[in-house]
């Protein structure tokens, strides 16, 4: 009677633990998963980004034409972020790009016909409503990397990570250029 | 952050669970109140009314909603800053699909969320809305409807509004028949005994009660359930936002508007950011009533202005302070630290009041025409006539059928104008550069190197001699 009684005890304990690995494990994987999405979120905005840009020096082009050197700055940018490739890397070179396209901007300001024409004007409106979407879905990748990594270090679940593989991921930090600088105080 | 979510799911499938239980004690006990061993009966009946009213808001309760109040559906094109900020708050709540936009052209401001299933759902807002918040308030407001939908809270007000429903239903029937039909007491007498007697007083007495009161309790249920999850759709929009001050007020800004919303009624009231049957009174929307559908609105503003970070765990302190008692729970917070709050964008609104209108009517399936001299006009959908004359310069223009794109300017003046314009003749007045109008409004240029004996108008097209 009394062993009887001990093996459905133990039966029940391994019945539960499995059920929590199980749990633990689904949740691990669900995690993992909205991460990927929410990083092949990020990729579509700057993939956007890099599509609108040739447009941009175009339309420039015709109008400030004593400003090759940003033009040719954005252009480079934008040819580094494409080819970038790891998480690190990448978020270095859009924080480059972001840096070259605000001079650009800054430097439009001067063109009150660059200002004026439409298709600038759309083009800077596609601009900046994209700068903000990779900012949103930046913010929401940081959010599930963060989720993603404290469940993988906690314990007991960190048990499971090392055992099925998952490891910590990065966070995507942009910064642009000036913003890490520290400023100046000139007297 | 899915965490949080689930718990408050779990939370309110406790609640729902409270309903079905009151709704399922309902048919048992109003069964056997109606007839011996009756209670399975009563059961099934209960079990018949629920699933009949399921369907019937599964099918038709969206369509009814938007087609009474004229929404219509907005595609990229038609307003791309709107579908800007929809998309921004679509990536940062993570929903993964972007739901349709519709607009409705009424001056209040407010906004719904709709959509049985995630793939289905879409996002109504006014016109009002549109020119009277700036960039930070709309984003505030669509991020709250945004956590709508991410919370599955249409699904889940649905269904606890048919289950509300069927209670109300059932416990008329159990009430009619108890008062016109009476018990079969002789037969159950006879068999059960002086005991038996005890008992169906007991079970008449509960049965009562049930029908009278369940319907009650299902109600302030139901009105609390919808109060939570307005809390949680806030503090979710401060989350997506990482800015509680554009939501908070943005609210602020639509409950003193003060205008009334034409197209609510008290079924539809609670679907809105606001509620709309309240906006519009002066003293606003101060009761906290257990029977009121949203939270009152300064409360709202007060916690979400309270925040001193912009995540789930600072709405949770802000929440705990200004009411107490708990929204989330501390133990699926456990992962969720602070999140700082961004500046303000200084953008004004995304549209102005003129703008809203005509994207409204465009949205509404009215026609631009572009005339020569620069006017644009909008012709109404039920125009037969296949031209119109502009108002500004008299020409005539002709109007494309539906479904063409209307021809480029230049091509429209090949009908010749009304009105008599300037001579087709220019004298020149010396041998430097000139300048003049065409009759058209466009400028025509002349050289010092030009001697040709006639020039054409860039615009127009006709012919100007110059002598």
């Amino acid at each position: 009677m009394g062993i009887g009684i001990i093996a459905l005890v133990l039966v029940g304990l391994i019945v539960v633990i499995l059920a929590w690995v199980a749990g633990a494990y689904n949740g691990l994987i669900r995690l993992r998963n909205q991460l990927e999405n929410a990083w092949a979120q990020i990729d579509v905005q700057l993939k956007r980004r890099h599509d609108l840009i040739p447009n941009l020096v175009e339309t420039v082009k015709g109008y400030a034409t004593h400003e090759r050197e940003t033009l040719e700055k954005v252009i480079q940018a934008r040819n580094m972020a494409v080819s970038a490739t790891s998480v690190g890397d990448k978020a270095q070179a859009e924080g480059v790009l972001t840096g070259a396209l605000k001079s650009l901007f800054a430097v439009a300001e001067a063109y009150p016909d660059l200002k004026a024409n439409s298709e600038f004007m759309r083009l800077q409106e596609e601009l900046t409503s994209t700068e903000n979407k990779v900012a949103f879905a930046r913010q929401f990748y940081n959010d599930s990397v963060m989720t993603y990594n404290t469940h993988i270090e906690v314990f007991p679940t960190n048990l499971l990570a090392t055992t099925f593989n998952f490891g910590r991921r990065d966070f995507f930090e942009v910064k642009a250029e000036d913003e890490r600088e520290a400023p100046q105080v000139k007297f | 952050m899915w965490e949080q979510i689930q718990a408050n799911k779990r939370r309110s499938a406790i609640l729902i669970t409270g309903m079905a239980i009151i709704l399922l004690l309902i048919g048992f006990t109003g069964g056997e109140l109606l007839a011996p061993n009756a209670g399975a009966f009563g059961l099934l009946l209960a079990l018949i009314i629920w699933g009949g009213m399921m369907l019937a808001y599964f099918t038709s309760a969206e369509s009814i909603l938007m087609s009474s109040a004229n929404a219509r559906e907005l595609k990229k094109e038609d307003s791309p800053e709107l579908f800007n900020v929809v998309d921004e708050m679509r990536l940062a709540s993570g929903l993964g699909f972007m739901p349709r936009i519709f607009l409705i052209d009424d001056p209040a401001p407010n906004a719904f969320a709709v959509g049985r299933k995630p793939e289905t759902s879409s996002i109504t807002v006014t016109t009002g809305l549109m020119y009277r918040l700036n960039r930070d308030e709309l984003q505030g407001v669509i991020a709250h409807e945004m956590g709508h939908l991410k919370n599955r809270d249409v699904q889940f007000m649905t269904l606890a509004a048919v289950m509300l429903g069927s209670i109300v239903i059932l416990s008329e029937i159990v009430r009619r028949s108890l008062w016109y039909g009476g018990r079969g007491r002789s037969r159950s007498d006879s068999r059960d005994g002086k005991d038996g007697g005890q008992l169906q007083i007991i079970i008449l007495v509960v049965g009562l009660l049930f029908a009278i009161l369940g319907p009650i309790m299902a109600q302030l249920l139901y009105f609390a359930c919808s109060r939570k999850r307005e809390y949680l759709a806030d503090a979710s929009g401060a989350q997506f936002t990482r800015y509680p001050e554009g939501l908070a007020s943005a609210l602020e800004k639509i409950s003193q508007a003060h205008v009334p919303l034409s197209f609510a009624s008290k079924a539809t009231a609670p679907m809105f950011i606001v509620n709309p049957l309240s906006a519009a009174e002066a003293d606003g929307d101060e009761s906290d009533s257990v029977f009121s559908s949203h939270p009152p609105t300064s409360q709202r503003i007060k916690i979400l202005r309270a925040m001193t970070g912009a995540s789930f765990t600072d709405y949770e302190a802000a929440y705990r302070k200004a009411k107490g008692g708990s929204l989330i729970g501390t133990q699926s917070l456990q992962s969720a630290p602070t999140e700082a709050i961004r500046a303000p964008s200084n953008e004004g609104p995304i549209q102005s009041r003129q703008d809203a209108h005509d994207v409204a009517r465009r949205a509404s399936g009215y026609m631009r025409v572009k005339c020569n001299c620069g006017l644009e006009i909008s012709v109404p959908e039920g125009y037969e006539q296949d031209s119109i004359r502009c108002p500004r310069c008299s020409s005539v223009i002709p109007i494309p059928s539906v479904g063409t794109t209307p021809p480029p300017p230049s091509t429209v003046s090949a009908v010749p104008p009304v009105i008599p314009l300037s001579p087709l003749q220019y004298h020149r007045t010396g041998t430097g550069w000139e300048s003049f109008r065409c009759g058209c409004g466009s400028t025509v240029q002349l050289s010092p190197a030009f001697d040709a004996p006639q020039i054409t108008c860039n615009k127009c097209g006709r012919t100007i001699q110059v002598d």
